[in-house]
């Protein structure tokens, strides 16, 4: 079992717990008065965590990925594949499905759980052809008005020669510029991690969430910190100051809400973590229901020219808040 | 990302300089003279913004907008220094107040809207600042009905300002995507090196994208692959040339020429 420092805690009594219920069924007071305990432990926990621990969640080995949700949220799913110019890239999944009756397009990065399925997804980390297969699907959606689903969870586009050779830095402008002129409405989530350019570049949502302890940044805190620390050991330091947390990026108003986790984090129950993602989308996606295409466009126009701070010497509005 | 080591920007002061491409001494007066290329191996220097835009534009025809704008300091940022220092110590040595200056210009009869980046100011990185001039560059250009031309040289997203600079990539393609529902051109110039955020968002959405000969040009920076992959990188890998034959620019520009391309292409597209 996997579990990280802080959770230590938590786990030791749930695995008095589960022993407890596997051996000694009967003995209800005392399991009830562990239950109490536990859940207060993960609250306790959970609540005062730092931003590199919140890091640490929204990697953890056990977090919900893409699919994980995607067979706990839709009706029926069909998987599509491929970018029709040069392969199906494994990072990226996506394809058509029912969403409580609703036909909805759904894309997301996907990390793998096993050795092996971690190298065939690639770590989460797409080519170029990840992009473009994302961008085909999200064309294929508009075509038929249906609304676009984006899971965000990775550390990044692959920064690789192959990557290089066929356009990485391409495929993720054109997908901006195309999102930005969806006539469909699109809801983004960072479920896990939002790894700068290669998050962003299927995340130009008209509604953008993050759950409870996924983290959205320009740069991973290592990166960061091997670049302006010169040390990549000061991970954390740089994780606090990058400010990559769900309640950071509402408090900037670069999200528009934030999806609750189960208690102690969407890996102790992914059944849970579903339920309040799917609450969360469907909101999403009534909220933006029967608005034109045309208006769609506008508004999302607005919502990403608005973002960005700065001092206007000029004008009277001297700060232009996003 | 800027992950760049410090290179020299210009042509470094004094006498003479040494072709950092071919090894040759050269006599400075010379290489200005020769827009900052050796005259021996054709090797083009880094250059500033200004003694670019006097290659591009008309003499005196340039007027500068939105240089009111200024950066401030969304996240509190400090690293080992605190980025409000940073800014303050640029502003002291006198640099530019940015690392993007904007405006209009004239080449001969064509009036347009350009851009050009300095990446001297931190690298070149794109933050709220740039984003937002770049936003308003193309939203003039609608206004007037002119092209737009983008002079880039970038280590990419401006760290320091987190998740806003990240935000500027989605910012300035939505700029790109309503300009593009007009029939005005956007030709983006690649200059060494543009590379990160800036390469993957406007730099690669030109309607044509040229780059300077040997430009360094990509998404991710070469140290961060060769670590990634524990491999050396081949010989030209993400250089201009090496773009082209990928099919990922229309062409290769010399700097002397560069004004007579733009123009032609700007005429063609004025009909
Ligand atoms: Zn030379």
């Amino acid at each position: 079992m996997n579990y990280l420092d802080f959770e230590r805690p938590i786990v030791e009594v749930e695995e008095k717990l589960k022993e407890l219920k596997t051996y000694y069924p009967h003995r209800e007071r005392e399991i009830r008065r562990l239950e109490k305990r536990l859940s207060k432990l993960k609250t306790e926990i959970f609540s005062n965590l730092s931003a590199w621990q919140i890091a640490q969640v929204a990697r953890h080995p056990h977090r919900p990925y893409t699919l994980d949700y995607i067979s706990r949220i839709l009706d029926d799913f069909i998987e599509l594949h491929g970018d029709r110019t040069f392969r199906d890239d494994p990072s990226i999944v996506g394809g058509l499905g029912k969403l409580d009756g609703e036909s909805v397009m759904v894309i997301g990065h996907q990390k793998g759980r096993s050795t092996k399925e971690k190298v065939f997804r690639n770590f989460g980390m797409p080519h170029p052809e990840g992009y473009r297969k994302a961008l085909r699907l999200m064309k294929l959606a508009e075509r038929f008005a249906m609304p676009v689903i984006t899971l965000i969870d990775t550390p990044g586009a692959y920064p690789g020669i192959g990557a290089e050779e066929r356009g990485q830095a391409e495929a993720i402008a054109r997908n901006l510029e195309a999102m930005s002129l969806l006539r469909i409405p699109m809801v983004s989530v960072v479920i896990g991690e939002g790894g700068s350019g290669g998050a962003l570049a299927i995340g130009m949502g008209d509604r953008v969430l993050m759950l409870e302890y996924a983290i959205y940044s320009v740069i991973s805190p290592e990166g960061c910190a091997a670049i302006l620390w010169k040390d990549g050991t000061k991970a954390e330091l740089a994780a606090e100051a990058l400010k990559m947390t769900a309640k950071d990026l509402l408090h900037f108003g670069i999200i528009d809400g934030i999806v609750k986790e189960p208690p102690g984090g969407a890996h102790r129950d992914h059944d849970e973590a579903a339920r309040l993602l799917k609450e969360a989308l469907k909101e999403s996606l009534d909220a933006l229901r029967g608005v034109s295409g045309e208006e769609l466009i506008q508004k999302r126009y607005q919502k990403y020219r608005s973002m960005g701070r700065f001092i206007d010497t000029h004008g009277s509005d001297t700060l232009r808040d996003s | 990302m800027v992950w760049f080591r410090k290179k020299k920007v210009k042509v470094p002061e004094g006498l003479w300089i040494k072709c950092e491409s071919c090894g040759e001494i050269l006599y400075k007066k010379e290489v200005d003279r020769n827009m900052g290329v050796c005259l021996r191996c054709n090797h083009h220097f880094r250059i500033g913004p200004r003694e670019r835009l006097a290659f591009v534009v008309d003499e005196g025809s340039f007027e500068e907008l939105d240089h009111h704008l200024e950066p401030t300091d969304p996240l509190g940022f400090k690293d080992v220094k605190r980025y409000k220092d940073r800014l303050k110590a640029l502003k002291k040595k006198g640099a530019s107040k940015e690392a993007f200056i904007s405006g209009r210009g004239r080449i001969r009869d064509v009036e347009v809207m350009i851009g050009l980046f300095d990446f001297s100011f931190m690298g070149g990185s794109m933050g709220s600042v740039v984003g937002e001039k770049i936003a308003r560059l193309f939203e003039r250009a609608i206004e007037e009905k002119r092209g737009v031309i983008i002079f880039s040289a970038s280590g990419g997203a401006r760290m320091q300002e987190g998740i806003f600079s990240l935000m500027q990539m989605a910012k300035t393609a939505a700029a790109i995507g309503e300009f593009k529902r007009h029939p005005y051109p956007y030709i983006s110039v690649l200059t060494d090196p543009t590379t990160g955020g800036v390469t993957a968002s406007f730099a690669m959405l030109g309607d044509i994208i040229i780059a300077e000969p040997k430009a360094l040009i990509g998404f991710a920076g070469p140290r961060v692959i060769e670590q990634t992959i524990k491999q050396q990188l081949p010989e030209g890998f993400q250089r201009a040339e090496y773009l082209l034959e990928h099919g990922m620019i229309d062409m290769i520009v010399n700097r002397k020429d560069m004004k007579d391309v733009l123009y032609r292409l700007l005429s063609i597209f004025r009909r």
